[in-house]
Parts: structure tokens; C-alpha cells; sequence
């Protein structure tokens, strides 16, 4: 239960003011004052479908005549703690508690929950807080500015001697008071205004404090439902295998050994995969165990991680598309003190705790699907898209989600379970093993980034940056692919606030037959990670201490420069490393982040390395300025988990390619850190009330440079290929 | 015919006895609060309590359960040491994405039932089989020495 909340003062309508559009506030970057006056758009809004005694005031909020408020959420929940911070919002501005709340999944409705950032409906890139944080605040402001009309005109006093708590309107002059859910029919069936008038923050009694999550309690007692946890009637359970060499196709199946098994029933084999369709997981497991399938020759068996890295390097130094260009930085970076390196980055996978799972129940020329997804617009038309039905004919249930981490901004294995699901009589709940899970993703692209840099009296004048890449921009969102730019590619290389002289920043489309994803931290772990990285080696090799360095580039970006200063008081930068009995080689490295995220952090990693080669991080201090904070502690957590995906990554993580086939496939060979590898970590937020920026994934990009330059300070060795190599550090080398 | 008794009550159950307990008791029984990870007894999601004691799921057949009592995410808050980690995992906000937290939690009120005040290394020792992708392990932590201290 959360604490009675104080009496917030009454938001009056003001029709007088000029409108203002969701999309000019999103162009002109959301700059969002305190008791601004705003446009509402939600004539087409009345959507969602309420439930028995719920009205809806307009497409995120539902009254129930009891009092209970649903939201809708346009965002959805994978873990990073969007459903009570959209919460938050639309309840600060309607007036009541997060108490009286349930959270509802949207469904596939682009008009309605679009993302304001990708038009479509998506939730990532770490993005919620600042495409939502204003039109879900809206959405309570003008909820409960009819509720407030509605009792009104019901008394015949004016609105504005009116106040509200909790759900309850109060007329104080008469003592009447009335539940929002008594007067919400009414309410709902007036224009619906078009100006309104937001808090100002100076009124904020949710937004700011660190509020209890909403969906922890089912989760601590085992209740909540993620789409692997569906149970239908008559549902059967189904394992899928596809061609272990990339691009390879079933040529036969003898399914009479599986067909024998216990619990077995069908056994379904498409062009590129096979299921097996069973009472329960373990017949389809066992099944698929029993199966004898042989697989064509695939154009792409030839496929090598050695091969890869070497295509990608030839492909670096073809021509390129300038994503950025300010002055002459090639002619400029012919002469002088030159600095050059490349940084290479391996194909990742997301292996979200949740495996991949999707039931589908295709009868009468409909289709039902149950998923957790972070894209139910994609997931709607992929499933038409298979039966050749109109994505009206597809309901998509979504669910809370066990681990995103852009895997689920995929919608190929929604596809996947509905072409076995064509074949199957009732509904059908397709689970990846683990071992599928793992080898046959869409994977973080692998990228080459290479630098070069002039120095001229400890300040540089000219930058080159070059990323090689395949594009998933291109294929995941066409529009957002123009000029032959990958803007998620380049992002936190373009625009820099670093002061860098004549910059130029090119992108080189190289797609490898590997298909792409994003993945927790997108663009920016290459860029910002070879950037740091860079920084870190100019500033070694002209001895000048790293944070200095860095400070003496950003004069131009105070927000920049408050986090590294923060950080390196924190973690008292020049003290040495923490010392450890893991490793007697220690150090330590910082590294920042600026990116298209709108947040600041900067972090200071220490490291201890073992005669071995391997690597433990000790500690690991991060200051964030990530603007006006919804719920602090969710910031909190976030900057901790994106950390340890950090770690992992750069400690453990690569798929690679052999003969065609995935190398990795569980988690003895895609290794994830474990609490016996922790660092301590700790968070400092810088307060600010700038913009919302993101938080999902900034911790996680900026916490592998640090550790780079962490491992330099400790053994002399430039990591410069991810994940780090202990045969490069180990001292016996 | 197999009778297993979860949570204190006797199911009666026709299944395979290699079948794993995991899927007898997600598949066959509905109890989906005990999650699937890896199905190799890598990453500790599918934990359960073989009379108080952590076992993984995923890779106990049935047929060897016997009458031991099995208790599951589901039925913990019956036990002293599960209803303190619950109440602590709530009151420091552990969780994020939630799959693998059944198992946590698990693993986290068998160590506590045992050793009502863990130091690191026995929360090391203890929760070292218990992956988590959100990186909760920070506040996993501070959750249990939080339930011992309660």
C-alpha cells in the first residue's frame, strides 16, 4: 500500500491558448514547461476495449464505475519499470493513486499507441519516458478535466471550485463529493476539450519520488502471466528446430521414432524447420531428440568468424556516406600528430531469461495470438501476412515480457509459430529450447569501427570516424533509412559535444548473410564504446590524465562535464584500483556517454586481472544526468542491470560462426556474469529538470569502455576486439 | 499412475517417470510460476524445494521425487524464511523483468531456512546457480541480508 498522497491544487481548462501538436512538441524536442498549455488529439481516441462497468474517458484510461482507474499501456513491460512510471504520469495529472491502479496491455493499434518516436508501435531505444512522459500526462490532465466538468454540471457550480484526491471530486463550499467512477459515463460522453493545462512540476506528488513498482507483487508470488505461461484449453505444446548450417532447408524427415514416443503427436516439417507437437514440452523435446532430419546444403556453410572479421575489415575501407561533415577533416588528418585505431564488435545474442515462445490458435480464417512482445503492431501483420488474412482477423494478446533487450522488437518467431500453427488442429504453444534460442536469433550486428584523430597542442583538431556495419534500420524501420544512413548505427558518433575540430563521420552498409537485431544499447555500443576507447589512448599516449582530457573537450557541454566531474569525485579518480585477491594487475578507466538517449553518464570501472588473463570487475561508480526523473529508483536500477549487461558482454559474450554453425548455444558457451562476479556498483544521479531522457540502456553502453580502459591501465594491452581475449592479457603470454 | 505432493497437496499423475518435474509441474499440473531457462541446471529459473532443499527442476525426473514434498514459488509465502525473501525482495524493489525471480527467491529462502544470517560468501555460494539477465544481483543481495535481518 502506498502512502495517502497530498491534495494536489485543481488544473483549469483554458480555452483561450493557441494549440499546440504532439507532433510539433515532439519536433521541437519536447521542451516542456511547468503548467504549459498544450493541444489535445484524442478525437479518434476512445479505443481499448473496456471491460463490464468501465468506461473510457479516452484510449489510456478506463473508470470503472467502483472506482478502479485501468491504464493502457502504450509501452510495454519487459522489466525496465515503464508500467508504473507511465502510470505515474497519466495518475499524476488524473489525480489519483498508483493504489488504485491496473495496468493493461495494449493491443496492435498504431493510431492510438504508436510509439511518438518510431511511429510505430514499439517499445525501445530507451525511449518511453520521453516520447510518453507528456502525451500520458495529457491524457490525466484532459481524463480528469471532464470528470471534474461532469460533476460540475451536475451541482451547477463551476468547475474550477472544484478539487479532486484519490478519484474523489470535492466541492468545498457545499461539502458534496462524488467518485470519479459516479460521474465517468457523463464525463465520457462530453466534447473532449482541447486545451488543457498541465502541473506545474512544483505540484508533482508521483513524478519524482520513488514510487513501489506495480507489477512486483504478482512477480514476487509467481502469479504473473508471460506469454510462455499461457494455458488455454485443449492447448498443445510444440519445440521447433531449424537448419543448424545458416540457410539450410529440410530435405527429410523419418519421424517414425518420434511419432512412437509417449505424448507425441504431430510432427510438423516446413521448408526451413521442423516442430514436434506434443501433450506437454517434454514429448515435443523427446520427440525432437528421436527425430532424423537432414538438412540441404546451404549456400552459406562456408560461413567463418575469421572469414567475417576479415570481410568486414576489406568492406571498412570501401566507399562510405558522410553522416556528419564539419570542415575538411581528411586534409586536415594528412599531416601533424596522427592517432588511428580500429575497434571491432561481435554478433551478440539477447538470450532473454524467458526464452522465445509464441501460441497461436488459427480456426475459421482467424488467427489468436498470445506473446510477449515489445512490437504487437508487427506481430498483428506478420501472423496475417502468413495466413493471408487481414490483420484484423489477428488479435494479439501481449504479455508481460521476461527480458526484452530488442530481441522481442522481432516479430520472426511470432511468424515462425504461425506457420506451425497452420498445421495444427486448436491452439499451440511453440517454446524455443534454449539451445534454438541461442543459435538461430537475429544477433547485434557485428561492427568495425575505425578512427583517426590529429592532435595539436593536447587539444584535437581533426576526427575521422568510419562504421561498418549491416543496417537494421533498413529492414526494421525503411523510412528512418535515407542517404544510406543507419541513424542507429551512427548514433553517439554524429553530433558529438565534444569539441573535435573538423569531424567527419562516415557509415559503410556492409550486410553479411547473418540477419540483425537490436540490442541493449543499439548503435552507441560501438560508437560511444570505440570512441572512449580512442579518447583513452590519445590521452595515454600524449600523458595527459583521461578525465582531464576529456574535460578540456567539453566546453561546450556543461551537462557532459557535471557527470564526469561527479564521477570522478565519486569514485575519487586518481586514488588506485580497488585491490583484489582475484588478481594482484589492477586498474582503473573512465569513459562517458552522450548520445541520442538524451542522458548523460559517465563511469569509472576498476578491474583486477589474473595471471590467467581473466578479468574480474571490482567496482564500478556511475553518474547519470538523465533530465527530470520519473521514478528515481527505477533510474537506480536500471543504471545497476544495464551495468552487469555491460560486463557481460565485454567479459563473456560473442557468437561466432563455423562451417555455418553457430558455435554458442547455452549458457556454458554464451556465459553470463553470475552475483559471484559482482562489482559493487554505485549510482549518483545528477538532478536535473531538462527533458526526460533514457535510461534502459546508457549504463549498459557506457560501462564497456570503462572496462577497456581499465584493463589498459592494468596490463598495457589496447582491447581493441570484443569481448575481451584473456590469451592477450594473460602473463604468461 | 505417480502421486506427488506439492505445496502440501497429492496430485495423482500419468506421466513418463523420466519426464522432468519442471514440465509436470508447468505443463501438466499449470503451475507456471516455476520458469523454464535453459533446461540444463545452468541458470537456475525452474528452482524448487525438494523437502526445504533447492533443486533444479529441469533436470529431476519425476520418478525419483518419491514422497518428498516439493514446494514451488506458488507456496513458499507458507514457509518462514520464503515469506521474509518475498517481503524483501518487495520492500527493495529487487525485481525487473521478473522470469527468473521464482527461482531466485528459491534459492534465496533455502540458503536463509538453513543459515539465518548468510554473509557474502555464503550468498555466493548459494545464488552463484541463479542467472538474472535484468542484473538484479545487486539488490539480491541486500534482499537477503535485508529478510535476515528482519
Amino acid at each position: 500500500m502506498l502512502p495517502d498522497r497530498r491534495k494536489t491544487p485543481a488544473a483549469s481548462l483554458t480555452p483561450e491558448s493557441p494549440a499546440i501538436t504532439r507532433r510539433a512538441l515532439l519536433h521541437s524536442g519536447m521542451a516542456i514547461a511547468g503548467g504549459l498549455l498544450v493541444g489535445i488529439d484524442f478525437g479518434r481516441a476512445r479505443a481499448g476495449a473496456p471491460g463490464p462497468g468501465n468506461v473510457s474517458m479516452n484510449a489510456f484510461i478506463h473508470v470503472a464505475t467502483d472506482g478502479r482507474i485501468t491504464m493502457i499501456m502504450p509501452a510495454v513491460e519487459m522489466g525496465q519499470g515503464v508500467y508504473t512510471s507511465q502510470a505515474m504520469c497519466i495518475a499524476e495529472e488524473l489525480d489519483v493513486g498508483l493504489d488504485q491502479v491496473l495496468a493493461a496491455h495494449a493491443p496492435p493499434d498504431q493510431a492510438n499507441y504508436g510509439s511518438p518516436v518510431f511511429i510505430v508501435q514499439a517499445t525501445g531505444g530507451s525511449t518511453t519516458t520521453s516520447a510518453w512522459f507528456l502525451p500520458l500526462r495529457r491524457a490525466g490532465a484532459t481524463a480528469r478535466a471532464m470528470l471534474l466538468q461532469a460533476a460540475a454540471m451536475e451541482w451547477g457550480v463551476e468547475a474550477s471550485s472544484l478539487s479532486t484526491d484519490r478519484g474523489v471530486i470535492s466541492h468545498k463550499a457545499s461539502g458534496r463529493s462524488v467518485r470519479y467512477g459516479e460521474v465517468a459515463s457523463k464525463a465520457a460522453r462530453l466534447k473532449i476539450p482541447t486545451q488543457i493545462r498541465l502541473k506545474d512540476p512544483s505540484q508533482f506528488r508521483l513524478i519524482g519520488t520513488p514510487a513501489r513498482r506495480i507489477d512486483t507483487a504478482d512477480k514476487t508470488a509467481g502469479k504473473t502471466v508471460y506469454g510462455i505461461d499461457v494455458v488455454l484449453p485443449d492447448m498443445k505444446f510444440a519445440t521447433l528446430k531449424g537448419s543448424p548450417v545458416l540457410g539450410g532447408k529440410v530435405s527429410k524427415v523419418d519421424q517414425a521414432a518420434a511419432l512412437g514416443l509417449p505424448g507425441v503427436r504431430q510432427v510438423v516439417v516446413l521448408d526451413d524447420l521442423v516442430a514436434v507437437v506434443g501433450d506437454h514440452m517434454w514429448a515435443a523435446v523427446q520427440g525432437m531428440r528421436a527425430l532424423v532430419i537432414e538438412w540441404s546444403p546451404s549456400p552459406h556453410a562456408g560461413l567463418d568468424q575469421r572469414k567475417l572479421w576479415q570481410e568486414l575489415e576489406a568492406a571498412s575501407e570501401g566507399a562510405g556516406v558522410a553522416a556528419q561533415r564539419e570542415g575538411d577533416a581528411l586534409e586536415a588528418l594528412k599531416t601533424g600528430v596522427l592517432f588511428e585505431a580500429t575497434y571491432e564488435f561481435p554478433f551478440l545474442a539477447h538470450a532473454t531469461m524467458e526464452p522465445m515462445n509464441c501460441t497461436v490458435h488459427v480456426h475459421d480464417g482467424a488467427c489468436e495470438v498470445w506473446v510477449g512482445t515489445q512490437v504487437p503492431g508487427f506481430a498483428q501483420s506478420i501472423a496475417a501476412q502468413v495466413l493471408g488474412i487481414e490483420p484484423s482477423k489477428v488479435t494479439v494478446n501481449n504479455h508481460y515480457i521476461g527480458g526484452g533487450f530488442g530481441r522481442r522488437l522481432e516479430a520472426d518467431g511470432i511468424g515462425k509459430a504461425t506457420r506451425i500453427a497452420q498445421h495444427v488442429q486448436g491452439p499451440v504453444k511453440v517454446v524455443w529450447t534454449r539451445e534454438e534460442d541461442i543459435s538461430q536469433q537475429r544477433y547485434r550486428p557485428l561492427y568495425h569501427d575505425r578512427l583517426k584523430a590529429r592532435v595539436e597542442n593536447g587539444k584535437i583538431v581533426a576526427w575521422h570516424h568510419r562504421i561498418t556495419g549491416g543496417s537494421i534500420m533498413a529492414r526494421w524501420l525503411p523510412p528512418a533509412f535515407k542517404g544510406g544512413i543507419d541513424i542507429d548505427a551512427v548514433d553517439g558518433a554524429v553530433k558529438s559535444p565534444y569539441d573535435l575540430g573538423a569531424v567527419l563521420v562516415e557509415y559503410v552498409r556492409h550486410e553479411l548473410p547473418v540477419e540483425v537485431a537490436f540490442w541493449r544499447g543499439v548503435g552507441p555500443n560501438g560508437s560511444v564504446g570505440s570512441t572512449e576507447c580512442f579518447l583513452d589512448q590519445i590521452a595515454h599516449e600524449t600523458r595527459v590524465d583521461p578525465v582531464e582530457f576529456r574535460r578540456r573537450l567539453l566546453a561546450r557541454a556543461p551537462r557532459a562535464l557535471g557527470v564526469l566531474d561527479t564521477v570522478a569525485q565519486q569514485a575519487k579518480w586518481g586514488a588506485p584500483a580497488v585491490a583484489s585477491t582475484f588478481g594482484a594487475r589492477t586498474g582503473r578507466g573512465v569513459a562517458l556517454l552522450i548520445s541520442a538517449f538524451g542522458s548523460y553518464l559517465a563511469c569509472v570501472a576498476d578491474v583486477a586481472v589474473s595471471d590467467q588473463g581473466d578479468v574480474r570487475v571490482t567496482r564500478v561508480v556511475v553518474a547519470a544526468d538523465c533530465g527530470r526523473v520519473v521514478n528515481p529508483d527505477t533510474l537506480i536500477a536500471q543504471i545497476q542491470g544495464g551495468v552487469v549487461f555491460g560486463i557481460t558482454a565485454i567479459l563473456y559474450n560473442q557468437i561466432t560462426f563455423s562451417g555455418g554453425r553457430v558455435e554458442q548455444s547455452n549458457f556454458h558457451n554464451y556465459r553470463m556474469l553470475r552475483i559471484d562476479e559482482m562489482p559493487s556498483i554505485e549510482a549518483h544521479i545528477v538532478s536535473s529538470t531538462q527533458d526526460p531522457g533514457g535510461i534502459g540502456e546508457p549504463g549498459t553502453v557506457v560501462v564497456q569502455p570503462a572496462i577497456a580502459n581499465a584493463v589498459f591501465a592494468a596490463t598495457g594491452v589496447r582491447i581493441t576486439r570484443m569481448p575481451i581475449d584473456r590469451k592477450l592479457i594473460a602473463k604468461t603470454a | 499412475m505417480l502421486a506427488l505432493l506439492v505445496n502440501g497437496v497429492s496430485h495423482q499423475i500419468d506421466v513418463p517417470a523420466d519426464m522432468p518435474l519442471l514440465w509436470v509441474l508447468r505443463d501438466v499440473l499449470q503451475m507456471t510460476g516455476t520458469k523454464f531457462g535453459c533446461g540444463i541446471a545452468l541458470c537456475g529459473a525452474c528452482t524448487v524445494h525438494l523437502d526445504g532443499v533447492a533443486v533444479r527442476s529441469c533436470q529431476l525426473p519425476i520418478g525419483l521425487v518419491g514422497d518428498r514434498a516439493v514446494t514451488t514459488i506458488e507456496g513458499v509465502s507458507q514457509t518462514g524464511a520464503g515469506a521474509k525473501i518475498q517481503k524483501a525482495w518487495l520492500d527493495l524493489e529487487v525485481i525487473q523483468c521478473g522470469y527468473c525471480q521464482s527461482g531466485q527467491i528459491m534459492s534465496a529462502a533455502a540458503l536463509l531456512a538453513h543459515n539465518p544470517n548468510p554473509d557474502d560468501a555464503d550468498i555466493d555460494a548459494a545464488m552463484a546457480g541463479n542467472i538474472c539477465r535484468c542484473g538484479t544481483y545487486v539488490r539480491i543481495r541486500e534482499g537477503i541480508k535485508h529478510a535476515a535481518g528482519s
